[in-house]
């Protein structure tokens, strides 16, 4: 019985809401060998090559397997391909696992790798295309039914990683289907843990247990996902006993969850990895003004004494504590702890604010400026809120600082047109020499470099070892060029660090889930626990 | 008739009789004095509030979320009603927000009343293809989303207080027009406004004297109605993140951002600004009614 | 009577074009879908592959201009990200928010009815005052915090009903209805109260209001003193008097009950048009968008046809306003 060591004579709201809670769960029947999910975003479409989301990747996986796969903390590890080397900068060959079958009893063979790889570039109607995997391959070849050699025009490091998010399709089912084929079960046979069942759009979906699955089998009959999109239904489904496990539990409830006896938690530091961009190539900067609203003569982001300034003004731990109630971790980096070409040498930024106000001085603004930070309101755990608690520690150090938040629906677009001064981006990716392309690399539209450079830093240095670490198919050597990138471009405060999200699910008792960096929730790795 | 005429043109004497027949319901006086106390507070927050919540630099995190009557970290604050995520004094926060919520309720009610009084009364009045049109601009209007129209609003002109009065006299005046139509349909039919015509008067004296009084009582109570579905429309903009900015929270925010909390058992930073909110519609429907039933020409020929 | 129809389609018609261009321009207003959903390794050349794919690198007029061509042949576009036709997408869950919708209105108009009457019988009785107090509250209330509120008491508390989704559905003229499911109901309930708050406390204000209205008119008076029974004077006079401004109400609250049932959908999870709706919306997927709005538009139109025809017989002042412009 919950609280009864409180003085207070009225159990508190609490109290009788996980007393609720715990009387609706002793109602409900034991489904033994079901798991019932409830997931926070919705899936579109059950193609795993129409469009690139994360919801849609999480389902695929449940169905499909990819050739590498990676584990829970980001590593790759074989899927459907058992070893894999480079034979020369330019050509890769993937030995396929013996004896994998789809789930329609065909067996699984190099030419339905092929066709898998192929598969994404015939899909003409998709926002967002899975060829950015495939598109360094030049030529595919079966050279057996279980070896297949990959070339690409150049040498290129992270193909294995592209590979993890190709799914290998059935060419006997897949050939000339749509994606109303996938949605309807029709094409979706795959060689994952589980098959499909049924598929109820935004609403649920429904798979079974893959019994010629050529892993563990997984421990669950049957598996329902409901989409549960918003916080506060997705949270009372756990805790009244219609799911056994949601993921995304909001950040506000953590506490009191982790009191509650009928709900374990089960946390993981995730990829996603929150930091600043600022403006770093004009001269007048769009949200940059003196004290008294007058434009400045030179845009104080662009000198790294400022950048540093600002850096030292975040006091992290406190964010992480009291904004973020514990969801996150201090970031010293662009990607997490753990992820291919994290550098441990980099230290986290000590919360100094008189140091912060010195070194202000010193780049010749005593007084400090004005500035608009921006960021999304819908994106990241406590986005809005982050914000704001950054925008306190900078008026303290005399940066009087305004706030705008958005939904990203309106903040991508003008973030990525640059007109923004000071903005709030989160990256989640497995390997740093990519998040550095993306981030830091200087912008050229034609090979996609910058993309997502919205201050237009540019640094020749970072660019030439970036490029290095991707041209190397040598892992160490890619690792060490990919670092070496890190430490110069961090050194210049190219974007600001700020924090590494963790991921939250809520299990029911009786399951355990470990957690994922790359914060998908499958079912396949969800075990019953006593 | 006459009666109507009287308490819309407050000629001599006609606003003390408004007041004495107000005043003979207890229950709306009471009403108007909340209602007064709530507008002096809203008026005054900037004097009597222990803190600037809208400043930034007056927050600190290391308050975030305190229980009713802590003290603030450097001792120099007294948090009478707790704190919000950011260390927000609560009752700052409220009296400040107040403002907001009313200003923004009372600005977007009033203009969108105007503008949809205006067609629909014109519309009823005149029939056939002005008719048509007005009714058919309602048809649109009524089915675009108020979410929608604030993020085109949110995605071109960026936040603000003023964008969302826009948003919100584009999403209402429909529904003004139509009721107004609806009236004005009915009333401009009967004798009164045949014999006013007959008696050559102009349309413009027609429509504002003699039709829009009798077409008023049915938009008096949609209109308490929509200032308050004004504010919780806002309210609702704000929890989708399409609202005002979050460092000037309105109440409808403050109930947004606290709600998340409400599970945990931090029942303050919802509870206290939804009574808040409460309190003040409370105040201005009791003031409403009682202003509908005097105004209303058809209760008065008693 | 027919021209009054004919005028009517064909106004009808040039609402839905004015719609979709508005819809059209402001969804392209708000910003790229591409920015949101293409790969951060694409190069230029990838994102231009894409846009083109799309339509989305042509200008707007020309995007509209080929929008219309497919509408007028029933094409109203493929959802960018379901990969369907939108036509499609929002006919499946049509039902889901009809339903919904349709539970809502019941809900408002045989509660709010009964409940303005006795409030406008007996303005100052204790039951009439408390009813009109409670209608206060029922539309001061936002429509989020009372649907949380709700899931929070009767699904978390006290665990009577479940929080939220659609539960068990039973096929019907080839499409799914909870009503009809043994356990469906227990599902609508909830969001079907959420959405109906508003709209019962509007109900009874109107009915009040107009019940204490008529009573004063001189016919009410008239048959009164003629010594009607008070049960023909409530059920002949007074409620003829308030069918108007009430139908009215009634028939564009049905357009709002579907087209704002956003909020209701998203907090209990209902899988309806309206939950489509903001998430097309949040990621742009603009041939949804339009084609929801267009089929809201036009659904209103129909429901502003309907009461404008009932107005006509329940007052036959009312002339119709197609009959004498002509």
């Amino acid at each position: 019985m919950p609280q009864h060591a409180s003085p207070s004579r009225r159990p508190s709201l609490l109290a009788r809401l996980l007393f609720g809670a715990a009387m609706a769960g002793a109602l409900l029947p034991a489904w033994a060998a079901d798991l019932r999910i409830g997931l926070s975003s919705d899936v579109t479409s059950l193609d795993p090559h129409f469009v690139n989301i994360a919801p849609n990747i999480a389902f695929s996986d449940h169905v499909f397997d990819t050739l590498v796969k990676s584990d829970a903390s980001g590593k790759l590890v074989p899927g459907l391909a058992e070893s894999w080397r480079a034979l020369s900068p330019t050509t890769w060959e993937f030995k396929l696992r013996q004896g994998v079958v789809f789930s329609d009893g065909t067996p699984l063979t190099a030419e339905d790798v092929v066709f898998s790889l192929d598969r994404p570039a015939t899909i003409k109607n998709s926002p967002g295309p899975f060829t950015s995997y495939t598109k360094q391959i030049v030529r595919k070849e079966a050279i057996d039914a279980h070896t297949v050699h990959l070339h690409t025009a150049s040498a290129y490091g992270p193909l294995p990683l592209d590979l993890i998010s190709i799914y290998v399709v059935s060419k006997k089912a897949a050939e000339n289907a749509g994606t109303e084929d996938f949605n309807s079960g029709k094409a979706l046979i795959g060689t994952g843990p589980f098959k499909f069942a049924a598929f109820r759009k935004g609403e649920s979906i429904e798979i079974t247990r893959n019994e010629r699955y050529w892993g563990a089998k997984p421990e669950w009959d049957k598996v329902v996902f409901r989409i549960l999109a918003s916080d506060a239904p997705r949270l009372s489904a756990l805790l009244a006993g219609d799911v056994d496990v949601i993921e995304n539990v909001p950040a506000a409830d953590l506490a009191r969850l982790k009191t509650n006896p009928q709900v374990t938690l089960a946390q993981h530091t995730t990829w996603r990895t929150l930091f600043w961009q600022l403006d770093q190539f004009r001269d007048q900067s769009p949200f940059v003004t003196g004290k008294d609203g007058k434009p400045l003569d030179k845009n104080p982001l662009k000198d790294l004494r400022v950048r540093q300034a600002i850096s030292k003004a975040i006091n992290r731990q406190a964010l992480v504590e009291r904004t973020l109630e514990g969801l996150a971790e201090p970031a010293s980096n662009i990607n997490a702890p753990g992820i291919f070409g994290y550098n441990a040498q980099i230290p986290v930024e000590a919360y100094d604010p008189e140091g912060a106000k010195k070194l202000l001085a010193e780049a010749g603004y005593p007084d400090g400026f004005s500035l608009t930070i921006h960021g999304t309101n819908n994106r990241y755990i406590n986005d809005d809120q982050v914000v704001q608690t950054v925008a306190q520690f900078l008026n303290r150090i005399g940066i009087r600082t305004r706030v705008d938040t958005q939904p990203v629906a309106t903040y991508f677009g003008k973030a990525r047109a640059h007109e923004y001064s000071f903005a709030l981006l989160g990256w989640g990716s497995l390997a740093t020499d990519f998040t550095l392309r993306s981030i830091v690399g200087t912008i050229d539209p034609d090979t996609g470099w910058g993309s997502w450079n919205w201050g237009k830093y540019s640094n020749p240095k970072v660019d030439e070892l970036v490029a290095g670490a991707l041209a190397a198919v040598e892992p160490a050597e890619r690792e060490r060029l990919a670092r070496e990138a890190a430490s110069v471009a961090l050194g210049d405060l190219a974007v600001i660090p700020s924090h590494h999200q963790l991921a939250t699910w809520g299990l029911r008792k009786g399951f355990a889930y470990d957690g994922r960096i790359d914060e998908f929730t499958f079912a396949h790795e969800i075990r019953s626990a006593r | 008739m006459t009666a109507a005429a009287a308490a819309f043109t407050p000629a001599a004497g006609g606003w003390r009789a408004l007041a004495r027949a107000y005043a003979d319901s207890p229950l709306a006086l009471a009403g108007l004095a909340l209602l007064m106390v709530i507008v002096a507070a809203a008026l005054a927050a900037p004097w009597i509030a222990p803190q600037d919540p809208y400043d930034l630099s007056q927050l600190d995190i290391m308050d975030s979320r305190l229980p009713p009557g802590s003290a603030s970290a450097d001792g120099s604050l007294h948090y009478l009603l707790g704190t919000d995520g950011q260390g927000r004094d609560m009752l700052s926060a409220i009296l400040y927000g107040l403002r907001i919520s009313v200003a923004v309720g009372f600005s977007a009610t009033l203009l969108a009343l105007a503008l949809g009084m205006s067609l629909g009364l014109v519309a009823g009045y005149a029939g056939g293809r002005l008719d048509a049109f007005v009714m058919r601009a309602v048809d649109i209007q009524m089915s675009f989303p108020a979410i929608l129209t604030a993020m085109i609003l949110l995605a071109l002109f960026g936040q603000g207080t003023d964008k969302i009065v826009i948003a919100l006299v584009a999403s209402q005046w429909a529904y003004y027009a139509r009721t107004t139509r609806g009236a004005a349909l009915v009333e401009g039919r009967r004798e009164y406004i045949e014999a006013a015509r007959l008696l050559g008067l102009s349309t413009p004296r027609i429509l504002f004297r003699h039709l829009l009084p009798n077409c008023l009582p049915p938009l008096i109570v949609v209109a308490a109605l929509q200032v308050a579905a004004a504010i919780a429309l806002e309210a609702t903009l704000s929890f989708l993140g399409l609202g005002l900015p979050v460092t000037e929270p309105s109440l409808g925010l403050l109930i947004a951002n606290g709600f998340q909390y409400l599970y945990s058992g931090r029942y303050w930073m919802s509870v206290f600004p939804g009574v808040a909110l409460l309190l003040a519609i409370v105040a201005l429907n009791l003031v409403a009614d009682r202003l509908r039933e005097i105004l209303n020409p058809r209760l008065q020929s008693q | 009577m027919t021209l009054f129809l004919l005028r009517r389609l064909l106004q009808t018609a040039q609402v839905l074009f004015v719609m979709s261009l508005l819809v059209f321009v402001g969804v392209y207003a708000i910003g790229n879908p591409l920015d949101m959903l293409v790969d951060p390794q694409a190069t230029a050349a990838d994102t231009a592959r894409v846009a083109a794919a799309l339509g989305l690198d042509q200008p707007l007029w020309v995007q509209y201009w080929r929008f219309l061509g497919n509408a007028l042949q029933g094409d109203l576009g493929t959802s960018f990200l379901h990969g369907t036709p939108a036509l499609q997408l929002i006919v499946q869950r049509l039902p889901a928010t009809l339903e919904l919708a349709v539970s809502a209105l019941l809900i408002a108009v045989l509660l709010g009815i009964p409940l303005g009457l006795w409030a406008g019988l007996r303005p100052d009785s204790f039951g009439g005052r408390t009813i009109m107090a409670g209608s206060i509250l029922g539309f001061s209330l936002p429509t989020f915090w009372v649907g949380l509120m709700l899931i929070m008491v009767f699904s978390v508390h006290l665990g009577w009903l479940p929080s939220g989704g659609r539960g068990p559905t039973r096929e019907f003229l080839g499409l799914e209805w909870s009503l009809l499911a043994p356990d469906g109901w227990r599902h609508l309930l909830l969001p079907a109260l959420n959405l109906a708050l508003f709209k019962l406390a509007l109900m009874i204000r109107l009915t009040q209001s107009g019940t204490r209205e008529a009573l004063l008119q001189d016919y009410v008076r008239f048959a009164r003193a003629k010594g009607l029974p008070p049960r023909r004077v409530v059920g002949v006079h007074v409620l003829k008097n308030i069918m108007i401004p009430v139908v009215t109400v009634a028939g564009l609250e049905f357009g709002t009950l579907i087209a704002f049932s956003v909020v209701t959908e998203s907090i209990f999870a209902w899988p309806g048009i309206g939950k489509l709706l903001l998430d097309s919306i949040g990621q742009l997927d603009r041939p949804v968008v339009v084609a929801y709005l267009l089929l809201i538009v036009f659904i209103y139109t129909l429901i502003s046809l309907v009461a404008d025809l009932i107005y006509a017989a329940l007052d036959p002042r009312v002339r119709l306003a197609g009959g004498q412009a002509a």
